[in-house]
């Protein structure tokens, strides 16, 4: 009896979580236009989908702020959580708390900040300033991620590599990257993630000429969901999930 | 022998952390080949001169000189200096043969010679077989060698190991002790060891030092260090010590004082000169008390006491004796089972003495009772 509750429990709240991401790539391959009945498999979705070159550029341009926002957040993310972790300066124990203040900024709240930011600095609103916003928000994740792997560490092995005639550029190189690798690859599949699906900021500090994938099909399911969203989203969702699997099987190599 | 090489010369060295001194204008010169111990209680100031020697701290005050040329501005990592760390701290990410290969690789030696000279550090202790493994695949004394090779493949001038056998269980502590000096005599390397542990201060040095708050308290061979310590500090802090108070009556010769101990005279050899009247210490190793029936003739040539305790600790047999004034001794006699003087039992009256002249006659200083 409770066996069967136990099973009955469990799918049900696995049917809630991925029962509409399954109805989606379902519908994504559905011939019918409209995803309350089967109409036969077909690919006409995906074909629509590759010609529609607005929704394309979108998802182009989605992946070109996100991979560049994450690339750079990593790195000054990993250099940070390595200071924060090795040097004594002032204000290190405020920047510190600073990061976990970003993090838990509502994101409206940031929207508005960096879009006033923008405007007073006189940035037009486009790729750049969508990149610098995407760095803002994915930094502290980045920097959090790392320094949980970095604060683990024998401080000792660093001055054992300094000792082996290291000097700082190799000791990071040689030692502490390669500990920090699992964690700093973690910090930019993150920060991709994070800004390849975000709508909040985005949609307050890009302009017109410059759109992005969540944008564009926020804007479109606003006249109804087309079967073309399922296909991208399918698009995504795949992308996401090889993503994730390449860096649990990074993360386990190193182990 | 040819009078030693000096090979590290310390100078004036002092160092403040915050409100505390841990280092007071330090001195020291350290000879070519020695193996010399740093030795004292934790916070001594030890492990932060090892630290300036390797170049990973600095002194407020003070130079450091080795093999005459001032070192005290270069940085850890072009000293030719290298350290055996308390925690190893091998590379964890990096097979053994990696680890050894790392300062090679630093000081940019050729490609085709490194392999060569990792096997033959590997070789030295012992490890050419695990060169494959990861260090977390290693036991506690195996990471240990690895530390060693590591850090003796770039043949420094100089090799610091700070509290390098602590982490090994005793019988694995020995036989490093043994290994050590072996490699030292084979290496022909100056080895400054960091310790708070006598025993292996006294098994592997040639010289000691013996520190306590940042000073030195006594510098010297290991037997001069237990056979004659300086001061109070180091009779206690090597071995164990049974400690009496005594008064001076009369001078005898030099260094030798007719001095009153427990109500009794004694005739009492001291390195120090003192004049009638000067409380002294009187300073006994356990395993150069004696204890013997009481003889009533001879009542005034030994102690009386109570047998505390008697423990039997394989090679000796300890007694913990009261002395009629409610002072605590602690003997420590071998073991020999045709000796029926072994028969003591706890609560039996017995007489103590010991051998004339092995006892170490200090004076009461001030800061002695605090």
């Amino acid at each position: 009896m409770i066996r069967i509750f136990k099973w009955g429990y469990l799918s049900l709240i696995l049917a809630l979580i991925y029962l509409p991401i399954a109805v989606l790539i379902v519908n994504s391959f559905n011939a019918a236009k409209y995803g309350n009945k089967w109409g036969g498999f077909s690919l006409q979705w995906y074909q629509k989908l590759f010609n529609n070159d607005a929704l394309i550029e979108a998802a182009l341009n989605s992946l070109t702020v996100s991979i560049v926002a994450a690339s750079v957040a990593t790195v000054i993310g990993t250099l940070a959580a390595v200071a924060l972790h090795r040097y004594d300066f002032k204000g290190k124990g405020l920047l510190s708390s600073m990061v976990f203040v970003a993090m838990l900024t509502p994101e409206i709240v940031m929207a508005i900040a960096l879009l006033i930011v923008f405007i007073t600095l006189g940035i037009s609103l486009g790729f750049v300033s969508l990149v610098i916003a995407h760095i803002t928000f994915c930094l502290p994740f980045v920097i959090i991620a790392v320094y949980s792997r970095i604060k683990d560490f024998d401080m000792r092995m660093l001055s054992a590599a300094k000792d082996l005639g290291a000097n700082e550029l190799r000791t990071f190189w040689e030692v502490i990257l390669p500990l920090i690798l699992p964690a700093v690859l973690s910090g930019w599949l993150l920060s991709f993630t994070l800004s390849l699906d975000d709508v909040i900021v985005s949609a307050f500090v890009t302009g017109p000429s410059y759109e992005i994938l969540p944008l564009k099909v926020y804007s479109m399911v606003k006249v109804g969901v087309s079967p073309e969203v399922n296909a991208i989203s399918t698009l995504l969702l795949g992308i996401s999930l090889v993503l994730v699997v390449v860096s649990q099987l990074l993360i386990k190599k190193d182990h | 022998m040819t009078s030693p090489r000096p090979l590290l010369s310390l100078q004036g060295l002092s160092k403040t952390f915050g409100s505390s001194r841990v280092l007071n204008q330090f001195d020291m010169t350290i000879y070519d080949g020695e193996f010399f111990t740093l030795l004292g209680p934790s916070g001594c100031g030890k492990t932060t001169i090892l630290n300036m020697i390797a170049g990973l701290e600095t002194s407020d005050t003070g130079s450091i000189l080795l093999d005459g040329q001032d070192i005290t501005g270069i940085p850890a990592e072009q000293r030719p200096v290298n350290t055996v760390f308390q925690s190893y701290a091998l590379f964890p990410h990096m097979t053994v043969f990696d680890n050894v290969a790392f300062g090679l690789r630093m000081a940019k030696v050729a490609k085709a010679e490194i392999p060569a000279r990792v096997r033959e550090a590997l070789e030295m202790v012992k490890l050419n077989h695990l060169a494959d493994r990861k260090p977390a695949q290693l036991s506690g004394g195996q990471q240990q060698r690895v530390a060693i090779a590591r850090a003796v493949v770039n043949r420094p001038k100089l090799l610091l190991l700070d509290e390098s056998l602590s982490a090994l269980d005793y019988k694995l502590r020995q036989q490093m002790q043994i290994e050590l000096k072996r490699l030292q005599r084979q290496l022909g390397i100056t080895f400054i060891y960091v310790t708070h542990d006598q025993e292996e201060a006294l098994s592997m040095s040639d010289r000691v030092v013996v520190m306590n708050n940042g000073r030195v308290q006594q510098l010297g061979s290991p037997r001069e260090i237990y056979e004659n310590p300086a001061n109070l500090f180091v009779a206690r802090f090597i071995g164990e010590i049974n400690q009496l108070r005594g008064e001076v009556v009369s001078v005898e010769s030099d260094h030798t004082y007719e001095v009153k101990v427990e109500g009794l005279q004694w005739q009492l050899q001291a390195n120090h000169n003192f004049t009638p009247g000067t409380k002294v210490h009187v300073l006994l190793r356990p395993e150069d008390l004696r204890i013997t029936y009481i003889d009533e003739d001879h009542k005034d040539q030994f102690l009386t006491g109570t047998v505390v305790e008697r423990s039997y600790k394989g090679s000796t047999l300890d007694s913990l004796i009261r002395l009629e004034s409610g002072i605590e001794l602690t003997t420590s006699e071998f073991f020999n089972e045709d000796d029926p003087s072994f028969d003591y039992r706890p609560n039996q009256k017995v007489a103590v003495n010991w051998v004339p002249g092995w006892e170490v006659v200090l004076p009461v200083l001030q800061e002695d009772d605090q």
